[in-house]
């Protein structure tokens, strides 16, 4: 009961055939903002996971109390009071990333992921649902977060993780790291190649 | 020729589906209706046609690069043999040096850009498109001569493939392919492109160019840049040995900057071909030149940094701005097509290089930002262009109504 065909579809779909970045297109400035080095982006995804699949459970809990007129001010209060939660644990524990993600955790609030999840699914769906939904998006969109970094870091500044996995010998033959990397316009064209590459792959998803 | 066209229909075969060749028809193809103009007509609705195709219109482009590529070789040599303080009139080696130092760039741009469009043209089994003729040749010209040629390599597949093949090839791209492989290597690669030390080759390439070591108190800095970074008044301009440049040398182009822009007298005879060709439009050209003299002449009359205080003529001599206003700003392609359009496209281009050099001391040449800037804003201008036309003859229309 707990996974059944319908609830593994909810969780899988988002992971790939229904990504929130690269089909859906939600949630593409926070993708550029925060994915020059992979530590920051892996972290953004997680809160993006957490926060999504908690909001998910909670809306979908009061989805028959709240009238239909607030709803929207509800789920502002609800993923605004989990944001202030997970930007202070960050700040607790891991400082330096959060002091790299500066603007960008608090802006989870806006980000449209979160919305369009809340209104599209945890409105009409169980909580239980709602949960398996808000993970399956929060991993798909931090997955997408993970590719973007994984590259950028790597061909940006030669590290990954912040340790330095590009050779020595490689820069003293005149190899130099891709400075357009580091910038942001190079994430939204990394973007594009997995979102080019993902339809290339997939049928299903290419226009007519 | 007529050899050459019965050898052509005897190895066709070969090319065509199924034959032993058939991987290489797109390559074959390219061949042919490079050397011979193709007979097909079309076959519906009436066309006039001439033997002015892409293939002819480009070739036309590259012979119009030659004086710039030529002088921009001599001058690579020049400078090194001026900065290691060896023998000017020796005129065979500063040859042969500039030949080393430039002939692998234009390989390497050739090469990786064309394998791309062979591949893409082998793939989605369409004809080679020509459009990279004269992007090849262009991309050595822009670039300074000490940037690494694997740079060059990384940059023209970037290029090539995200500023034209993913918008559908030749004559559908929005940005200048060239200028779009310049700006990549600018942002990536900014110190193998931009300061002091890339515009002249100081160290001997392929045992050429002497043992000398470079000279003392030489300074590699383009004009452009040491205005940008002089501090009041009015900046001296310098050759690479400290002698104050006048606007004849500007002019004749014996000074450190990207290989093919220094001479604007080889530009100048590459302008004329174009020109009398008619392959390039002279509206886009002449708005350009008055775009930019305009604002340089309304920075003069400010007058408040060395860089506003520079003449508006050694404004238009220096950099890339030439270079760019023949052979960026009029590629067909990616400027205005509306003849009324040119113009606006044109001046705007003017405009906007000598707006960023001035007010940006970031960037010390502002051509290559101004045109793919410019560039996003064709298709708009000529919008309106075309929409005051319609309105202009439904008035018109209505009246006699």
């Amino acid at each position: 009961m707990l996974f059944s065909k319908k609830n593994k579809e909810v969780f899988v779909n988002p992971l790939s055939a229904n990504n929130p970045v690269t089909v859906q297109v939600l949630g593409i400035c926070s993708a550029l903002a925060v994915t020059a080095q992979l530590k920051p982006a892996i972290v953004m995804g997680l809160s993006v996971t957490a926060i999504l699949a908690v909001a998910n459970v909670v809306m979908s809990l009061l989805r028959k109390t709240v009238p239909n007129r607030i709803r929207i001010i509800v789920q502002l209060v609800v993923v605004a009071a989990l944001v202030t939660i997970v930007s202070n644990v960050l700040k607790a524990y891991v400082y330096d990333v959060s002091v790299q993600l500066s603007v960008y955790v608090g802006l989870i609030i806006t980000n449209c992921i979160l919305m369009g999840r809340l209104e599209a699914f945890a409105l009409q769906n169980k909580p239980w649902d709602s949960f398996l939904d808000g993970v399956g998006n929060g991993l798909g969109y931090a997955i997408v977060l993970v590719i973007i970094a994984f590259f950028r870091e790597l061909l940006g500044s030669g590290c990954l993780f912040g340790f330095q996995v590009i050779p020595e010998c490689v820069y003293e033959c005149g190899y130099v790291n891709n400075g357009l990397m580091l910038l942001a316009p190079m994430a939204l064209i990394l973007v594009a190649c997995i979102i080019w590459f993902q339809r290339a792959r997939n049928k299903d998803l290419q226009e007519k | 020729m007529k050899a050459l066209r019965n050898f052509l229909d005897k190895v066709k075969p070969n090319f065509e589906e199924g034959g032993k060749l058939a991987m290489f028809r797109s390559v074959f193809d390219g061949f042919e209706t490079f050397l011979f103009v193709p007979n097909a007509t079309a076959k519906q609705g009436t066309h006039i046609h001439d033997c002015i195709d892409s293939k002819r219109v480009m070739s036309m482009v590259v012979i119009a690069l030659i004086p710039a590529l030529l002088f921009g070789i001599y001058n690579v040599g020049y400078q090194h043999y001026l900065v290691t303080g060896q023998d000017l009139s020796d005129v065979c080696g500063i040859v042969s040096f500039g030949l080393a130092a430039v002939l692998p760039k234009i390989v390497v741009s050739y090469v990786v850009g064309l394998g791309i469009e062979f591949v893409v043209a082998q793939w989605k089994k369409e004809e080679i498109q020509e459009g990279f003729l004269v992007s090849g040749m262009l991309i050595p010209m822009i670039v300074p001569v000490d940037c690494p040629l694997w740079m060059l390599a990384v940059a023209t597949a970037f290029s090539v493939i995200f500023a034209k093949e993913v918008y559908g090839g030749t004559g559908m791209n929005i940005f200048n392919v060239a200028l779009v492989t310049r700006a990549f290597l600018f942002f990536a690669y900014p110190t193998a492109m931009s300061g002091d030390e890339v515009w002249i080759a100081t160290d001997p390439i392929l045992g050429l160019g002497g043992d000398a070591s470079v000279v003392d108190g030489m300074t590699g800095a383009t004009a452009l840049g040491q205005v940008a970074v002089a501090e009041t008044g009015i900046a001296t301009v310098t050759d690479a040995m400290g002698t104050p440049l006048t606007t004849m040398d500007m002019f004749i182009g014996l000074i450190p900057g990207s290989i093919g822009e220094t001479s604007k007298l080889a530009i100048l005879i590459g302008a004329v071909i174009l020109l009398v060709s008619g392959i390039a439009s002279w509206k886009t050209m002449i708005s350009v030149f008055v775009g930019g003299a305009a604002t340089a002449y309304l920075f003069n009359t400010i007058g408040a940094s060395p860089v506003m205080n520079l003449p508006w003529y050694e404004h238009l001599l220096l950099g890339g701005f030439c270079l760019g206003a023949v052979f960026m700003a009029t590629d067909p392609v990616t400027s205005a097509r509306t003849e009324c359009g040119k113009y606006v496209f044109g001046f705007l281009v003017g405009v906007v290089a000598i707006l960023i050099r001035v007010l940006n001391p970031g960037f010390p040449e502002g051509m290559m930002l101004a045109i793919l800037l410019m560039n996003l804003f064709a298709p708009l201008i000529d919008y309106f262009v075309v929409q005051a036309n319609i309105n202009r003859r439904l008035k018109r229309a209505n009246k006699v109504k």
